[in-house]
C-alpha cells in the first residue's frame, strides 16, 4: 500500500465529500466535523457510486412507534437502491457483517512533513504552508 | 400416513341460522327469527362452486357435510390422523352491527364446542373472531380456558389491515394464551378483493385472496407486531403456498432501502417471516413434478413452515391424495406431526377436555 496526496484538506470542508482517484481506484472522501474517512466509491450491492448519494443519520428504534434520530449526516445512501452505509465503519446498517464497502485508512498532513517524505501528489503542487488528505491505498 | 399425523384444516358446515338459535341469547334468538334472517353465505364459498365442497361429500341435498359422522367417515377415520383443528367459516365477519357478529361467532363457538369438540377427543378448533376488537378480545378470554381452542381465527381480508395498532389488544391476548393467530382465506367484503377494484368473475376473486394475504402479511411484518409480540405465530390457512418466496424476496429488498422508515425491524422480513409464520399445505398452488416443488421448498429456505391440511371438505384433490402430487415422502413427518407440535403449544400440553 502507498500512501497518496489526494487533495488540499481545505477543498473537503465538514459535511462535505470529494471523489478522488488513488492506485487505479475510484474513492469517496468525508468530512464528518473535521475527522475524514474514505470510502471506495463503488456500493457493494451492484456498483452505484456512493458519492452521488444522500447523506443520513441513523434511524433506531426501541419499539414500534418510537424513533430515535442520531449520528445525522453520518451515513450515506447509496444513490441505486438507498442501502445505507456507515461512513466511519463502511458496513452496511441492515447487514453489518456480511454487506461493507471497503475503507482506506486516511489522515491529514502538513505540507512542511509532505514535502520532505516518500508522498506523491501526481496532479496537483503541495505547499509547505497548506494540509493535505492523504489516503492509503 | 403416519398416525400421530395432525390436519390443520377441516371445516365444520353450520347448516344454517337455526342450528345457531340455541347458542344464542334470548335477544339474538328473537331478532334473528323476526327478521328472517335464515341464511347467511359469503361469496367467498358460492355453496355450489365445485371447490366449495368435494362432490362425493356433499349431502343428498348437495349441502355442505355438517356433522361429527361425516367428518370421521369422509376424513378423520379414513385417513387415521391423530388430531384435527376445526375451522368454521360461518360468515360472522359479514354483519356490519359489531353486535350481531360478536353473538354468532359465540354461538358458532358454542356449537363447535358442544357438537364436535365434546363428540370426538381428536378434534380441536379455531376461536372465531368477531369483527370488534373489544368483541374479539371478549371471545379469546371467554374460550381460552378451554385448552381444546388452539387458535383465534379472522379473514385475511377484513376491515383493516391485521398489523395496524388498533389490533394489538388481540394479538396481546392471543400471545398471553398461547394461542397462534390463524388468517383464512376469505373476505368480509369491506373493500374490493383487489386494490383495483372489484373483479367480475369468481376465478378472479379466488386468485385474489394470496393478495389479501400478502397485504396482511405485509402488515404485520412492518407494523412491528412480531417485535411487540415476540411470542406470536401467525398460521396461514388455505393461502397457497407457492407465492411466499417470490412476495417475501420483493418485501425483504425493498425493506433494505427503506429500513429507516420501519426502524423497529431489526432483521430482514423475510427471516422474522420464517420465523413466525407457518402455512398449511392446501391448495399448494404449485406444478405437480418433484423437482418443481423441491425448488419451492428450497426457495422457502425453512421446512419448518408447512402444516400439513386436508381442508376437508373443500375439493383439492381426489380419493386419497392427502398430500400434494410431487411433495417429497422424507418431509411428511415434519409438516403431519413435528410442525404442528411446534406451532400449537396446546397440542403439545394434550388437551382432552
Ligand atoms: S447499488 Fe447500491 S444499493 Fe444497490
Amino acid at each position: 500500500m502507498a500512501r497518496h496526496v489526494v487533495a488540499p484538506a481545505a477543498e473537503i470542508p465538514p459535511g462535505g465529500r470529494k471523489v478522488v482517484e488513488a492506485a487505479g481506484k475510484r474513492i469517496v472522501v468525508f468530512n464528518l466535523e473535521g475527522e475524514f474517512f474514505a470510502l471506495l466509491d463503488r456500493c457493494p450491492h451492484q456498483g452505484g457510486a456512493l458519492s452521488g448519494g444522500i447523506l443520513c443519520g441513523l434511524t433506531q428504534s426501541e419499539e414500534p412507534g418510537t424513533y430515535r434520530f442520531s449520528r445525522s449526516g453520518e451515513f450515506i445512501r447509496c444513490p441505486w437502491h438507498q442501502w445505507e452505509f456507515d461512513i466511519r465503519t463502511g458496513k452496511s446498517w441492515f447487514d453489518p457483517r456480511r454487506t461493507k464497502v471497503r475503507q482506506f485508512p486516511v489522515a491529514v498532513e502538513e505540507g512542511a512533513a509532505l514535502v520532505e517524505g516518500p508522498y506523491q501528489a501526481e496532479t496537483f503542487p503541495v505547499r509547505v504552508e497548506d494540509s493535505y488528505v492523504v489516503l492509503e491505498a | 400416513m403416519t398416525t400421530a399425523a395432525i390436519d390443520c384444516d377441516l371445516h365444520p358446515a353450520v347448516p344454517g341460522v337455526a342450528t345457531l338459535l340455541p347458542y344464542m341469547d334470548d335477544y339474538w334468538r328473537h331478532t334473528l327469527v323476526e327478521r328472517g334472517i335464515e341464511v347467511l353465505e359469503s361469496s367467498s364459498y358460492p355453496p355450489n362452486a365445485p371447490s366449495s365442497v368435494r362432490a362425493d361429500w356433499r349431502g343428498p341435498k348437495g349441502g355442505a357435510p355438517s356433522t361429527v359422522a361425516q367428518l370421521q367417515a369422509q376424513a378423520l377415520d379414513r385417513w387415521g390422523a391423530a388430531a384435527g383443528i376445526l375451522n368454521p367459516m360461518f360468515p360472522v365477519q359479514l354483519p356490519f352491527s359489531r353486535d350481531m357478529s360478536a353473538a354468532m361467532a359465540r354461538a358458532v363457538n358454542d356449537w363447535v364446542r358442544a357438537e364436535w369438540l365434546d363428540r370426538d377427543a381428536r378434534l380441536r378448533a379455531s376461536i372465531l373472531l368477531p369483527n370488534g376488537v373489544e368483541e374479539a378480545v371478549a371471545e379469546i378470554e371467554r374460550l381460552a380456558p378451554d385448552i381444546r381452542f388452539v387458535q383465534g381465527m379472522v379473514l385475511c381480508m377484513g376491515e383493516i389491515p391485521l398489523g395496524r395498532r388498533e389490533w394489538w389488544p388481540v394479538h396481546a391476548a392471543l400471545e398471553k394464551h398461547g394461542l397462534p393467530l390463524a388468517i383464512h382465506a376469505g373476505s368480509a367484503w369491506r373493500h374490493p378483493p383487489t386494490s383495483v377494484g372489484w373483479p367480475s368473475w369468481y376465478v378472479e376473486e379466488y386468485t385474489s385472496n394470496s393478495y389479501g394475504f400478502q397485504a396482511s402479511l405485509a402488515s404485520l411484518v412492518t407494523e412491528g407486531v412480531f417485535q411487540k409480540h415476540p411470542g406470536l405465530k401467525v398460521v396461514l390457512v388455505e393461502s397457497g403456498v407457492s407465492w411466499l418466496p417470490g412476495f417475501l424476496w420483493r418485501l425483504t429488498k425493498s425493506w433494505k432501502g427503506v429500513r429507516f422508515e420501519v426502524p423497529w425491524l431489526d432483521r430482514p422480513p423475510a427471516e422474522i417471516v420464517r420465523d413466525h409464520v407457518r402455512m398449511t399445505i392446501r391448495p399448494f398452488d404449485a406444478p405437480e413434478d418433484g423437482e418443481t416443488v423441491s425448488r419451492l421448498l428450497d426457495h422457502l429456505r425453512s421446512d419448518e413452515m408447512l402444516l400439513w391440511a386436508t381442508d376437508w371438505p373443500h375439493a383439492h384433490f381426489d380419493g386419497d391424495a392427502t398430500v400434494p402430487p410431487g411433495f417429497p415422502e422424507g418431509l411428511l413427518p415434519k409438516i403431519m406431526v413435528d410442525n404442528p407440535r411446534a406451532t400449537y403449544a396446546r397440542l403439545r400440553e394434550g388437551g382432552s377436555a
